[in-house]
């Protein structure tokens, strides 16, 4: 394998000034152990898809990188390519009408070279993902000790009175009770909650070194959402592995994150250590989101949304594709860059960060 | 505008009339339940059980005022908006607006309730006719409600609703699927203000949104009431943007309402167990107060509300249960917190972490 010198790309793995300040002390599990080598790595992804009517540009050229224990957050709004981003990864996009370019390297091994029956054989043992809606995910004809079984017969030859054993310990392990008396029933005898954790069981069957969370608690309450994300945690710091989490929630990224990558439209806009991007956020569409949430503490005044909505991603708006909802876009004058036809490239504005942003100084610097 | 608005007023009877005269509130629930049958059978029915959906809510939503419901999924809050709105009928309990009954209204009386209570739904996609334009979808009442908008002021009437909610008056021939989903929630909140309503009934009406979107329509539903005086009972599960917009909050497990005070008495100093654990599982979005906030992990799940616990129905997952939360209903009311509690041992507990310092 090929590893990368650290920051060659775009979102580049720990950032100087490595380890997060940590304000709520000793509150938030372990630090982030900080290994020199990322585990995966997503260099210039582009997906567009090519059907009938406008080609859509659902992700123009992302990067990132995960490394072992570390927690990556993707933040963004609907229809801004974070889980397409994901199942480029997972090499379950349908090619056509996907189109897939640039790189996944998964230990050095780009996967979107490699064969089928090679790729197959990381998706499981290397990279795992859970999906938001447990229901539609599980198969409904199935019990779910079956389904989670299937993981060590297809790739471990396991017998299915072997497998069904494993599949009892792993709903155990993600905290189902009563998983031997349940482990022969079928999803929807569960609730969102323990379907969530079937879904995580499943995923972890081989024990991935990296596991996309595909906005995992999105469609559970509050109070169950605190328990799966407690798991998911507990999970990581059990296993080491490196967790990418999809999400538009600012406060779960905030609570389970170490690093953020904002995206819009396509593109990673923002990256850095979660609380330097949350206090002080180096794009305008970062701060608009911060802005347009309400507190919990505190009743507040009146919100600042951000004004328009989200462009479609089969008419991305030249130059930079925030430029007409935000504040800040100037037309150029004196030869300054012109953010309805120059594209922002992702650039470092402070050390170990970066933004997509013509102006991002005079964001950061008052 | 809404000087542009006719109010007609056909009929006040004795109750509407002692209503007016009194200063009390717009609306009041007290008691109500909805009880949904069980059956079993195909041809011979036969009643199995209720599922208790509302058992026993109070409430009450005053003139100008915005009334939050949290709650998650299953605790009875669209239910209540059903009966609200009149689409279902209640088991048992009385629903008074301005002083009346609604389930013993009829004919005039019960269609003027039904323009005056106005609702606006979760699902953008789902709630607009795909087959209507933007225009007819917000003068659909109109053609029960004749009296509302004179026939020929409509399409001047409809674009100063579109324009009110901040849509493009020209929009209004364009159909459902050329919005995006936080226009089309401005289209559901003009169909709303079409008919003049008092109050409004918002079913989770942002939590399809986007953040950046989600924002805005809640700065418009400020606004409208500001202007317009309207009064909101505004049910979400989102605690963040419930406290933001409401003024009294209710929060509600299982049909029942455990808590009920300002925003501040609820979210500041909360006093019922469930409270504390749903405000402590809340994911904070600054890293000033990450992992200040005392969470409380509950175990298990909502009991099904077709077989309630007895006694008090959180008792099966609180921490703080005793034998006498098996056999006694904690009635909804003040334990000297200084708002109402349905908890035998309500006690004020700050759980929600503020940058003044950490939880205690």
């Amino acid at each position: 394998m090929t590893p990368s010198p650290s920051g060659s790309h775009a979102a580049g793995t720990a950032p100087a000034g490595g380890g997060r300040p940590a304000p709520g002390a000793g509150a938030r599990g372990t630090a982030t152990p900080r290994t020199g080598t990322p585990l995966l790595e997503v260099d210039d992804l582009h997906v567009e898809f090519r059907s009938r009517g406008p080609v859509v540009n659902a992700v123009r050229g992302v990067s990132y990188s995960i490394a072992p224990g570390e927690t990556m957050a993707i933040l963004g709004e609907s229809g801004c390519g974070k889980s397409v981003s994901a199942q480029a990864i997972m090499g379950i996009l349908d090619a056509p009408p996907a189109v897939i370019t640039g790189s996944i390297r998964f230990e050095g091994r780009d996967m979107l070279t490699m064969g089928a029956e090679e790729q197959r054989k990381i998706r499981g043992p290397g990279v795992a993902m859970i999906f938001q809606d447990a229901l539609s995910a599980l198969n409904p004809v199935y019990s779910v000790g079956y389904q989670i079984g299937e993981m060590f017969r297809a790739h471990r030859g396991a017998s299915k009175k072997e497998a069904r054993e494993r599949a009892v310990e792993l709903m155990d392990r993600v905290r189902i009770p009563a998983a031997r008396q349940r482990v022969d029933d079928y999803p929807h005898q569960f609730s969102g909650g323990m379907r969530q954790r079937v879904m995580i069981a499943m995923a972890l069957a081989l024990d991935p070194k990296v596991l996309i969370a595909d906005e995992p608690t999105t469609a559970l309450d509050v109070t169950v959402q605190a328990q799966v994300m407690d798991l998911l945690k507990d999970l990581q710091r059990d296993t080491g592995m490196g967790l990418i989490l999809i999400t538009h929630d600012l406060g779960v990224v905030n609570e389970v994150a170490d690093r953020v990558a904002v995206m819009y439209a396509g593109r990673v806009v923002e990256t850095g250590s979660v609380d330097e991007v949350f206090t002080r956020p180096g794009h305008p569409y970062t701060r608009g989101l911060m802005s347009s949430i309400p507190l919990l503490a505190d009743k507040g005044g009146r919100l600042h949304p951000i004004v328009g909505s989200p462009p479609s991603l089969a008419a991305i708006p030249p130059g930079c594709s925030f430029h007409p909802r935000c504040p800040m876009a100037r037309r150029g004058e004196g030869g300054r860059p012109d953010c309805t036809s120059d594209v922002p490239s992702l650039r470092e504005v402070v050390v170990g960060r970066r933004a997509a942003c013509h102006y991002s100084e005079e964001l950061l610097h008052g | 505008m809404a000087d542009a608005q006719t109010r007609p007023e056909r009929r006040t009877s004795e109750a509407r009339r002692r209503w007016e005269s009194s200063g009390d509130a717009l609306l009041e629930i007290r008691g109500l339940q909805k009880h949904f049958p069980l059956q079993q059978g195909i041809v011979f029915k036969k009643t199995v059980g209720h599922v208790r959906a509302v058992d026993g809510v109070d409430l009450t939503v005053g003139r100008a005022e915005t009334v939050g419901l949290v709650g998650e999924s299953g605790c009875g809050k669209s239910t209540v908006s059903k009966l609200l709105v009149a689409l279902e009928r209640p088991t048992s309990g009385e629903i008074l607006y301005k002083g009346e009954d609604v389930s013993h209204m009829r004919g005039g009386a019960l269609k003027d309730y039904r323009r005056e209570v106005q609702m606006i739904f979760q699902d953008p996609y789902s709630s607009l006719n795909p087959r209507m334009t933007a225009g007819d979808i917000v003068a659909e009442g109109w053609s029960v409600h004749t009296d509302i908008a004179p026939r020929k002021g409509r399409d001047r009437r409809i674009r100063e609703l579109l324009d009110r909610v901040g849509l493009n008056a020209d929009y209004a021939n364009r159909y459902p699927h050329q919005f995006s989903g936080g226009q089309r929630q401005r289209i559901g909140i003009a169909r709303a203000l079409a008919m003049s309503p008092e109050l409004i009934v918002c079913d989770e009406p942002v939590s399809a949104l986007d953040v950046s979107v989600q924002a805005q329509v809640m700065n418009l539903l400020e606004d409208l009431q500001k202007d317009l005086g309207l009064s909101y009972l505004f049910i979400a599960h989102d605690l963040s943007v419930v406290r933001h917009i409401s003024h009294r909050v209710n929060v509600m497990y299982l049909g029942r309402i455990v808590e009920t005070g300002t925003d501040g008495d609820v979210y500041g100093h909360p006093s019922h167990p469930y409270t504390q654990a749903l405000l402590s599982s809340v994911p904070v979005h600054e890293p000033a107060l990450r992992g200040q906030s005392d969470r409380i992990l509950l175990t298990g799940d909502v009991p099904s509300p077709a077989n309630p616990p007895s006694g008090c129905r959180f008792r099966t997952r609180c921490w703080k249960a005793q034998d006498v939360c098996a056999e006694q209903d904690p009635e909804l009311r003040d334990r000297g917190q200084g708002h109402p509690s349905a908890c035998h041992f309500a006690e004020d507990h700050q759980v929600v972490p503020t940058t003044e310092g950490a939880v205690g």
